[in-house]
């Protein structure tokens, strides 16, 4: 499915407004009402009025939002590339969990804390979910079909759930901050925070756009691909590990964030088509609108209080999830 | 044929292997019945404070014993009840689940009707302060709804198992961030209750949270064994049951109700002990070859989560719940099930 170059440029303008958009919205929206004057005074660096205050401290917040969003959908197109699976997501994978019971392990018995540290960790834990759940999945007839791959997630995630538990339990201690962390959020993000991820991101990133071409020629099959010249398993390993590197550092920041991989690139493939050089770049910019708006809706629907990122990311990608499971041939399946 | 019995009933082969088959099947259910007894005993004895089963005894006989009068009668015998009629409650829900939708993966707890029932129980306490009956059967009704709801939306040209199985997954993805997020507005923060709702804990429980339990086990237990023959023809396929005589809609429609409700009392006394559900059926299905499971996975069931609550009480310096313990089983049984898949090259 070819879209000509005049759709894909409209749909870029439209989703760079729409960005645009939601970032200001994203500082503007909150317990505290703001005027845009405030705004244009917080971003200039001013904190004179509690306003001004409030929203210097919603500006570190937008930027995770869209650094998370942007890393998680270019994540999510990839794993669905590289495993040729409609259903992949590093939530519904385990993979997620698998960098969270990493950073819960290091904190309880490690005394990590360090942002670096934590996200070097989550690295380490997703990379090794992820070659566990695609090989449990890929055995037996038929190799890895979505249906295996999704229970071996789901029945992964449960299991990495309880030793998420057994290695909370004992330490009173770390339960409040692993509990804010594990929810997952943006809410208390800091620039100081931040910016240890900002590397492992770009790096993610890269390897991921890197990948682009490589991934169009994987969703022609493995045989055609390596009759093309193409070193298959070289490829795959590449961009999953540039996936992993992405899922894990914003596993690190803002804990673990569900379904916003599995919702965009479907959303993006109906944008601008399977084409991998655009489609990365897209959802990218639409993994961040979706992660801001979402952010923002958690701020709204519950005033004065607020609904973490990772639960309203659920609330929409399930249903999302259920009809790509409809429309999809059972066959195919 | 030249040492013919005394009976003509055992010349017949096809008897004889009948014969040795209930033979062997009673020889099991009776070993699987002792191991639950031993665990129960074992359960009640052993603690922070041994009581010898002299004084065990005399309590369940109803004497004063001081000190274990309290401690075995009024903290560990609640709970050993809870865990033996809990984990019957798990296995006969679980099993039925799995063997009705023809796949060993389709189970309540991956499939999100344990996570409906745990996610109403944990809206119902936080949001609305229900307790006791009134919210086992807030849970039941949920789930119940969420069983409907899967099966209609994985309704398109007929229900598709590998669909209801993606769906249950997402629907399960939802209600556990829904838990999470009732979790997070509890007014204090306790740790150890909150485990209950996320991986299942019989910790604290008293027999106002068994007696509910036991109600729905005497009301649906009855109703899931009187369709084991039909259950069993289920499982030949839709067309064959019904070519054998199965009403198939209103046997679904009986079976469903009924180990929903098993699963949903036994998440809101108990939590969504973790796998329980999931690894009963296929434990039995090794132990026990023929016949029906119902039964034997119902003891498989009481015998994981006693097992496991004694585990998670003695083996370790910190007392993990149950379902921390029955959660970490179920990894290497899902690789074990996965691996064999593999050599016996049949597709999940």
């Amino acid at each position: 499915m070819r879209r000509p170059a005049r759709v894909r440029s409209l749909w870029l303008l439209v989703v760079l407004a729409l960005l645009v958009a939601l970032a200001a919205a994203s500082l503007s929206i909150g317990s505290r009402e703001v005027a845009w004057s405030d705004i244009v005074a917080a971003l200039r660096g001013d904190v004179d009025s509690v306003a001004q205050a409030a929203i210097a401290k919603r500006i570190p917040r937008t930027v995770l939002a869209l650094l998370a969003g942007a890393a998680l959908g270019i994540a999510g197109a990839v794993m669905q590339g590289v495993t040729r699976n409609p259903l992949a997501d590093p939530g519904i994978l385990g993979v997620n969990m698998g960098a969270a019971l990493a950073i819960v392990t290091g904190m309880a018995w490690f005394g990590l804390w360090t942002q670096t540290s934590m996200i070097w960790t989550a690295i380490g834990g997703a990379s090794v979910t992820a070659v566990l759940v695609y090989v449990m999945g890929s055995l037996g007839r038929g190799g890895a079909t979505p249906l295996k791959l999704a229970l071996a997630g789901a029945a992964t995630s449960a299991t990495l759930s309880s030793f998420i538990s057994a290695v909370v339990l004992p330490r009173g201690d770390i339960a409040g901050s692993v509990r804010s962390w594990q929810i997952g959020g943006v809410g208390g993000a800091t620039f100081d925070g931040i910016s240890p991820a900002v590397p492992f991101i770009i790096v993610g990133m890269v390897i991921c756009l890197a990948s682009a071409r490589a991934l169009d020629l994987l969703a022609l099959g493995d045989e055609l691909a390596a009759g093309l010249g193409e070193r298959v398993a070289v490829v795959r390993g590449l961009a999953a590990l540039g996936a992993v590197i992405l899922c894990g550092a914003i596993t690190a920041v803002a804990g673990p964030i569900a379904f916003v991989g599995l919702v965009v690139p479907h959303v993006c493939r109906l944008m601008v088509g399977v084409n991998h050089v655009w489609l990365l770049p897209f959802s990218a910019a639409v993994g961040a609108a979706l992660l801001t708006a979402s952010d923002i809706v958690g701020r709204i629907v519950a005033r004065p209080d607020e609904l973490a990122v990772g639960i309203v990311t659920a609330i929409i990608g399930a249903p999302f999830f259920i009809a790509v499971v409809r429309r999809q041939k059972v066959r195919g399946l | 044929m030249r040492t013919l019995s005394s009976t003509p009933h055992s010349a017949n082969p096809v008897a004889r292997e009948r014969d040795g088959r209930r033979r062997r099947r009673t020889i099991t259910l009776t070993v699987l019945s002792m191991l639950v007894i031993l665990l129960v005993a074992a359960s009640l004895m052993l603690g922070n404070t041994f009581y010898p089963p002299g004084d065990v005894t005399r309590v369940l006989l109803g004497q004063d014993v001081p000190g274990a009068s309290f401690t075995v009668g009024r903290l560990r015998l609640p709970r050993v009840a809870l865990a033996v009629i809990a984990g019957v409650c798990f296995g006969l829900g679980g099993v039925t689940f799995q063997t009705m939708l023809r796949n060993p993966l389709a189970s309540p707890d991956i499939i999100g009707i344990s996570s409906g029932a745990s996610a109403a129980a944990v809206v119902g306490i936080v949001f609305w302060g229900l307790s006791g009956t009134l919210l086992s059967v807030f849970a039941i009704v949920v789930a119940l709804g969420v069983a409907l709801t899967i099966y209609l939306l994985s309704f398109r040209r007929g229900v598709h198992g590998t669909r209801l199985i993606l769906i249950g997954i997402g629907i399960a993805a939802m209600l556990e961030s829904v838990t999470s997020y009732a979790l997070s507005k509890a007014p204090q923060w306790e740790l150890q209750e909150a485990m209950r709702w996320i991986t299942g804990s019989i910790n604290g429980t008293r027999w106002s949270g068994v007696v509910p339990v036991a109600v729905a086990l005497a009301v649906f237990g009855p109703i899931l064994l009187a369709q084991a023959r039909n259950l069993s023809q289920l499982q030949l396929g839709e067309e064959t049951a019904a070519a054998l005589g199965v009403r198939v809609e209103r046997t679904r429609l009986l079976l469903v109700t009924a180990a929903v409700g098993l699963i949903a009392f036994a998440t809101s006394a108990a939590g969504p002990v973790a796998f329980v559900a999931f690894l009963s059926g296929p434990i039995a299905a090794r132990i026990v070859r023929h016949g029906s499971l119902l039964i034997p996975a119902a003891l498989v069931g009481s015998v994981l989560v006693l097992a496991g609550d004694l585990i998670g009480q003695l083996a370790f310096d910190t007392r993990y719940p149950v379902g921390v313990v029955t959660g970490a089983l179920g990894a290497p049984y899902l690789l074990y099930l996965i691996i064999r898949t593999n050599r016996t090259g049949r597709s999940l």
